[in-house]
């Protein structure tokens, strides 16, 4: 059997180190859909998941391939799928599902352009707000965004985590560019990966206790074949996991319970990588517009301009708490995104008119920023 | 002496009143099905029933005291398929409505029946959407007067058994409410059949389809279903006009083909 983990210095494809970040998260479980450009992940996974006793399903469309990886999860068994907006927007009902039958799952987006069809093999920024709001309902989702190859690897193996520990589906918005580039990936021993697994159940549990299967500290998961006896739904239902449709208390509880389990816990689930120091301007960014703007600072470093950046690592839950502080510390945010305004929203609102807050598309969309295009427009703001 | 269902054992406790109408077939079909259960001596605990959306998925959800995966509409079978391709040693059962596995799932079942992965599919062939009130479904007959065709359906109906065979099913057969226990016997063998099985039950909706097209009540109904079968054995020895309006019962197909899970243990072996 080959290695589970490939320990070593790897020149590597960002789709390949998410595949293989899957793997060392102990991931076994891969169903999918041919889709540019996030093909390589399905491919990597359809060759690597027999070797290490796991399974790889292709399945007749993006609907089946959620539900599919819904099902292997409910057997224990650690499951992804990987896509691309179009299979996104197939995806999302059943995404809604897997939230509110609190399934852990890891669904990869690699963004490509514009709406519909769009650009198949052009980079964007496009389904940010439809990771949050996609699917029907009102609920909380987790998404991070990567920024390297080495990111689809960590990151991957990050969504695992909080997958299993929230018992949610959790997001990887990477895009064209970060899906297809290739760069050194250091994966660690596998003594050095961290694993979270899920909550279970200490044995057969009684009608009291399945009173308590909705939790805010995230419930134990009841999977199949153990005799748990599990009843499985996505209409609303009581506190005893009897379906309730007609109902506006038992709406009225799940709905903020499934949300409250995701709010609750934001402290744990946020990451950002913040290096703001002394600086009157901050750049935020998150995923591939991140590497932009590290060139961009390099080169005002020569200039003498010290502008800060902050980072978004967890796009979702949105770190409100970190960006008002960030707002407090600063006079001017510049927010990039490769789109005409996703996040930024969220931003001013968290901002709560502390700073100065400009939004800065590229020149053209789905190009990533030009550094001296940002120095230009730090060196008009300060 | 207190007098009890022999089947109630396999009822979840607490979760007693139904949510059919009166008269519904579901009833049949999920006696059916605990019994075929029952009389092979297995147990549920063994089982995941898998449903959709539609009457039919509240078949096994929530009553069946065993794993039940109650899913969106339409998806049962590929939710199903992921259950059983990451555990194979799971009995994986879907339990669903005509509307649900052909016309929005008609994609994943004429796919999982190719795939042939280890699965047994039920369908309640009620012939229209009763949950919605009424209205036409792939299944209704064509000519017929429902909510949404006023003037009649203009359109055909699924063949599901020919379907479902032609797809790659390695069981396959066709019942209705009125033959119960052939109907128990063909799940017994398509739970202990290697592979994709298909059993198609008509099944009397007498709320939405009796009243709206004229069937009549559950009783009239089923006595149609009576009088209108026709065992497949018989079909070859009748004319096409005789075949008018009737329905063909019994078990259309039974071969042998390679499994998915085991074709997929067998690679892992050779890859090794």
């Amino acid at each position: 059997m080959s290695n589970k983990v490939l320990t070593g210095l790897h020149f590597m494809q960002g789709d390949i180190a998410c595949a293989e970040g899957a793997i060392a998260a102990g991931c076994r479980f891969f169903a999918g859909y041919p889709i540019t450009p996030a093909t390589e992940i399905a491919e990597r996974m359809a060759k690597r998941l027999p070797e290490v006793g796991g399974t790889y399903a292709q399945m007749e469309d993006e609907l089946g391939s959620m539900a599919a990886i819904i099902g292997a999860s409910w057997t224990g068994t650690r499951a992804m799928t990987a896509t691309s907006g179009p299979g996104i927007s197939l995806m999302l009902e059943n995404i809604g599902y897997a939230i509110a039958t609190e399934t852990p799952c890891v669904v990869v987006n690699v963004q490509r352009g514009a709406p519909s069809t769009g650009s198949a093999t052009l980079s964007f920024q496009g389904d940010i707000l439809q990771a949050r709001r996609g699917s029907h309902g009102e609920y909380e989702t987790i998404a991070l965004a990567p920024s390297s190859s080495q990111e689809m690897f960590d990151l991957t193996i990050k969504a695992f985590n909080l997958a299993e520990k929230f018992r949610t589906p959790v997001f990887l918005l990477a895009d064209a560019f970060i899906g297809h580039m290739r760069e050194e990936v250091l994966i660690p021993d596998k003594s050095k990966i961290n694993i979270v697994k899920r909550k279970l159940p200490p044995c057969k549990m009684s009608l009291n206790e399945y009173k308590s299967s909705l939790d805010e500290n995230v419930a134990p998961m009841p999977i199949f074949g153990h005799g748990f006896k599990s009843h499985v739904t996505g209409s609303t239902h009581n506190s005893y996991g009897k379906r309730d449709v007609t109902n506006y208390e038992a709406l009225d509880y799940e709905v903020k319970l499934l949300s409250k389990k995701i709010s609750k816990h934001k402290r744990e689930i946020i990451s950002v990588d913040s290096e703001i120091k002394d600086s009157n301007v901050v750049l935020i960014s998150y995923g591939t517009t991140y590497r932009a703007v590290r060139e961009a600072r390099k080169m005002l470093k020569r200039d003498n301009i010290n502008v800060g950046s902050f980072r978004l690592i967890t796009l979702w839950p949105f770190p409100e708490e970190e960006i008002e502080d960030l707002a407090k510390k600063v006079k001017k945010i510049i927010v990039l995104e490769n789109n005409l305004g996703q996040i930024v929203t969220y931003i001013k609102a968290a901002v709560k008119g502390e700073a100065e807050v400009i939004f800065l598309p590229p020149q053209v969309l789905g190009t990533l920023h030009k550094p001296d295009y940002i120095v230009d427009k730090v060196k008009e703001v300060i | 002496m207190k007098i009890v269902h022999p089947l109630i054992k396999y009822v979840r406790p607490g979760f007693l009143s139904t949510t059919n109408c009166a008269g519904c077939g579901n009833g049949i079909i999920a006696q059916s099905i605990l019994r075929a259960v029952d009389e092979l001596e297995m147990d549920i605990d063994d089982f995941v029933f898998v449903s959709g959306i539609g009457c039919a998925a509240w078949i096994p959800s929530p009553f069946f005291n065993a794993d039940v995966l109650h899913t969106t509409h339409g998806r049962p079978i590929a939710f199903a398929t992921g259950v059983k391709l990451s555990n194979p040693k799971l009995r994986v059962m879907v339990v669903s409505g005509d509307g649900d596995l052909v016309a929005i799932g008609g994609n994943h079942f004429i796919h999982a029946a190719r795939r042939n992965i280890d699965l047994t599919v039920i369908c309640a062939n009620n012939g229209i959407y009763g949950m919605t009130g009424g209205q036409v479904g792939p299944t209704t007959p064509s000519g017929l007067k429902t909510a949404t065709t006023p003037y009649g359906n203009l359109e055909r109906p699924f063949d599901l058994p020919n379907l479902a065979k032609a797809a790659g099913a390695v069981y396959v057969a066709r019942w209705t409410t009125y033959h119960a226990r052939q109907l128990t016997k063909s799940i017994k063998r398509a739970v202990q059949k290697k592979g994709f099985s298909f059993i198609e039950v008509i099944s009397q909706c007498p709320v939405q389809f009796g009243r709206r097209t004229g069937a009549g009540n559950a009783v009239t109904m089923m006595q149609n279903y009576k009088k209108n079968s026709v065992s497949i054995k018989k079909v070859d020895k009748l004319k096409e006009n005789e075949l008018k309006g009737k329905i063909i019962v019994g078990e259309f197909i039974d071969r042998e083909e390679p499994e998915l899970c085991e074709e997929i243990a067998k690679m892992r072996e050779r890859i090794g």
